[in-house]
């Protein structure tokens, strides 16, 4: 598709993640100036790993428990983002904007009654009525509410009931690529004027044996314990999921002037495909995506890149291909994904985040691991590219870039 | 370059210029339309697996049409490749396998079913640890890749973009029961936006399995008359009692008007616009004023730049549960005054049950032919008239008349409410 130059102001972050709540706990542990730190648990599903999320009180942004009881967890997660973000951005308790700001949401499955599931497994393993039990068994023991649990569109449905955020409400699907369009969708609209107003994000509860066993079909999980994305490959590589809940208020900068919000950076473009996975097409195509956003990309300085690799193969290393070969273009690579987790639906858009963190701070941050060059910490970028090569399918790039005028301090 | 035609805002206007439908009616525009148009219905009872115990045993599937095991995902695709294929055979646009322009499909939850449960829990009875523990063991075995395309969520959406050759990354949307209208409403922006010159547009649902009925069964939702099951389904009756699950799948060719025209391809109709709002009330019910239905309603009026009294006809979500079709007429009644009891409308649901995320697609084929043919299908088991409804419902046989401009009604859980204004093609 044809490239334009966008301009959505990113005026509110919601992060939460197994490192902390909020985007200044996010800069204390992920920032320049601090010893790096991961939160990541080797036991509780061993042999996989995942890092779980950090304490956080989900009443206060969901303050009735009538509400809590609704959602499952990955609601909870998504939904206190989602509050984080729009407080974060001045429009919380603010109706008029509320009821016309558009939702524009990634997400996956909901999660699945695991001691019903195991329940019915074995009654029905020593039963020869296999369907009646199994009727008998789903009739009686599914929670009504589960199956709202369970949709994908419910996250969004639960951030307009508790926030009462309800201009519109779009839910798109698709692992990576899910948060990619989410993400592509409201800054295409933002730019051509068909919203002012945007929320954007996901969220991922990885601590659940239903998803991992999800991504083990695929032979997508690390097994034998944590190693950083690109220290995988020799045992085979893999991801290691970690809990995120992501959220940004997305604005058209003139919405944003008018009511004196101040951005945190804007979002210059996104760029999308998706290869047939054959060897090396998705380093040629992310390649091509780049060479796409050339009209936009500053060619007077290195690229700083945050990559959004997930350690799982071959596409780590069609990502490693893909940077390796424009290194003397790009600058420092950082690779979140070895500190938080892989979000799958929320990690593009938590690596835009903290592009856009980074930018605000005219700052950018430490190796990820030691394949990383430590020259550059604390980099002052005016862009950054944040890479998605999907585990499975999809490529994409967000580039995200410093605003001079207007920023925020 | 100068646009041949525009919108009132000047935005390119968007050409539907290829349908096509799977239904529990059958396989086919043409099938399905004769058969809609005669008042028959496609719910009868379940043969796919037993409905011992179950409260409600009847639903619209989809039988003949996909020769693997059923499972919602296979299904779901199968379906939805013989929609896309009929309606871009239609469309006669791009070389074969190379549609020039983006893919856009509504799907269903991607899940392990039953079956691949205890499949799974079979083969992993080594594992000493029990539940999730076999399940995971199994799985690590690797001799199960094959089930990988049921849990993700891009899988139908790849398999299509695949056999269509569809350009970009492909779009999957989930606005539950409103998915559908969704799919039109991103095509018609992205034409709008001048993204794209052309949108494959597909909803595609085949969810009936034991688990997915008794999830809308605990619920309330479903109608539990079974018998006869060609007349459970009874919308805007005072004896409607739920809605009725069933499979099927619609896809639609969206186009830049001009490149249609400069092709000189037929135009089937025109997306004159679409509106969405979401409801903050409750996950499963709407605003007791309907204001969020209403809002939807309007918002698309004004992007269509019609008035209240432009509407010759409704395609309605009416899906025969209590709540929906009140609410739908009491949000209708809100925008049109007391035209709403003049304004036909029809629900399909009465004869080919609720497709659910396929729904808003599904109906919008149907409505293009209610334009095409100046043919208003019946709503069946229309015997009883509520009367705190008091709507134009084109009872029971079909209806012959002139429609110009209509709106398609879409309404799913979560607060989701869509609307699609389309019209005929301007002369």
């Amino acid at each position: 598709m044809l490239l334009k130059r966008t301009e959505a102001w990113i005026t509110g972050i919601g992060l939460v993640s197994s490192l902390g709540e909020g985007v200044d706990a996010h800069w204390q542990e992920l920032g320049p100036h601090v010893a790096p730190t991961i939160n990541v648990d080797d036991a509780g599903y061993a042999p996989y790993s995942v890092h779980p999320l950090a304490t956080v009180d989900f009443s206060r942004q969901i303050p009735r428990i009538s509400d809590q009881r609704q959602m499952d967890r990955w609601q909870r997660i998504g939904v206190h983002a989602a509050g984080l973000a729009l407080a974060d951005a001045g429009i919380a308790g603010k109706p008029e904007l509320l009821d016309r700001i558009d939702l524009s949401i990634a997400a996956g499955n909901g999660e699945r009654d695991l001691v019903l599931d195991e329940h019915v497994l074995e009654a029905m393993e020593g039963h020869r009525d296999l369907d009646g039990t199994l009727n008998h068994q789903l009739a009686t023991g599914l929670r009504p509410t589960l199956y709202l649990g369970q949709l994908s569109n419910l996250l969004a449905g639960n951030i307009s009931i508790v926030h009462k955020a309800a201009g519109s409400s779009r839910t798109f699907k698709g692992e990576e690529m899910a948060g990619v369009a989410a993400l592509e969708d409201a800054v295409r609209r933002l730019g051509a004027g068909q919203s002012e107003l945007m929320l954007v994000g996901g969220a991922l509860n990885a601590e659940r044996k239903d998803l991992l066993l999800n991504l083990e079909l695929g032979a997508s999980l690390l097994h034998g314990g944590y190693r950083s994305v690109w220290a995988r490959r020799e045992v085979g590589g893999g991801m290691v999921p970690g809990s995120i809940g992501v959220f940004l208020v997305l604005e058209a900068p003139g919405h944003a002037a008018d009511r004196g919000a101040k951005p945190y950076a804007r979002i210059a473009a996104v760029a999308s495909d998706r290869s047939a996975r054959g060897p090396g097409e998705a380093a040629v195509t992310m390649r091509s995506l780049l060479e796409g956003l050339a009209p936009v990309v500053d060619d007077d300085r290195p690229l700083a890149v945050l990559s959004g690799a997930s350690g799982v193969e071959p596409a780590t290393s069609e990502e490693r291909q893909f940077l390796q070969e424009l290194k003397d273009a790009l600058g420092p690579t950082r690779t979140y994904g070895s500190r938080l987790g892989h979000g799958i639906e929320a990690h593009f858009i938590t690596g835009v985040a903290l592009a856009a963190l980074a930018l605000s701070k005219r700052s950018f941050y430490p190796p990820s691991d030691h394949t990383e060059s430590a020259a550059d910490t604390g980099f002052a970028c005016r862009q950054i590219l944040v890479t998605s090569l999907g585990h499975d399918c999809g490529e994409a790039l967000g580039l995200v870039e410093a605003v001079e005028e207007r920023p925020r301090g | 370059m100068a646009r041949a035609h525009g919108d009132h805002r000047g935005r390119p206007l968007v050409a539907i210029t290829g349908i096509g439908v799977v239904t529990c009616l059958g396989h086919g525009v043409r099938d399905n339309w004769s058969k809609l148009t005669s008042g028959q219905s496609g719910i009868r009872p379940i043969t796919r697996f037993s409905t011992e115990g179950l409260k409600t045993t009847i639903a619209g599937t989809v039988d003949g049409l996909c020769d693997a095991p059923y499972s919602a995902a296979d299904l779901s695709a199968a379906m939805a490749e013989a929609a896309a294929h009929e309606a871009i055979a239609q469309a006669a646009i791009g070389e074969s396998g190379a549609f020039p322009g983006r893919l856009i499909v509504a799907t269903p939850p991607s899940e392990l079913e039953w079956p691949h449960l205890r499949a799974l829990y079979a083969a992993g009875s080594g594992e000493p640890e029990g539940g999730y523990a076999r399940l995971l063991s199994a799985a690590r075995s690797g001799t199960f890749g094959d089930m990988a395309r049921h849990v993700r969520f891009a899988s139908i959406a790849g398999r299509l973009q695949e056999r269509f050759g569809t350009r970009g990354a492909p779009l999957s949307v989930c606005t539950a029961c409103a998915s559908g209208a969704t799919t039109i409403q991103l095509g018609a922006e992205a034409i709008r936006r001048g993204d794209v010159g052309a949108a494959l547009c597909i909803g595609t649902d085949a969810t009936v399995h034991p688990e997915g009925l008794i999830r809308f069964s605990l619920l309330s939702a479903l109608s539990t008359r079974n018998h006869p099951a060609e007349c459970a389904s009874k919308p805007f009756s005072k004896d409607r009692d739920g809605f009725v699950m069933a499979e099927g799948a619609g896809a639609l060719v969206l186009e830049d008007y001009d490149r249609a025209r400069a092709r000189g391809v037929r135009v089937l109709g025109i997306v004159r616009g679409c509106g969405e709002k979401a409801d903050h009330y409750h996950r499963t019910r709407s605003e007791p004023s309907g204001a969020a239905i209403i809002g939807a309603i309007r918002k698309t009026l004004d992007d269509a730049g019609l008035a209240p009294e432009d509407i010759d006809y409704i395609n309605a979500h009416g899906t025969s549960t209590p709540e929906n079709d009140k609410m739908e007429y009491v949000s209708l009644r809100s925008v049109l005054g007391e035209r709403v009891s003049e304004v036909p409308i029809s629900s399909n649901k009465s004869m080919i049950g609720h497709t659910l995320i396929a729904a808003g697609a599904v109906e919008a084929v149907f409505s293009v032919m209610t334009m095409q043919t100046g043919t208003l299908p019946p709503t069946i088991n229309y015997d009883t008239p509520d009367p705190e409804l008091p709507l134009d419902v084109v009872a029971n046989v079909r209806r012959d008349a002139t429609v110009t401009t209509m709106l398609s009604n879409s309404f799913g859980f979560g607060g989701q409410n869509v609307c699609l204004a389309l019209s005929t093609e301007p002369i």
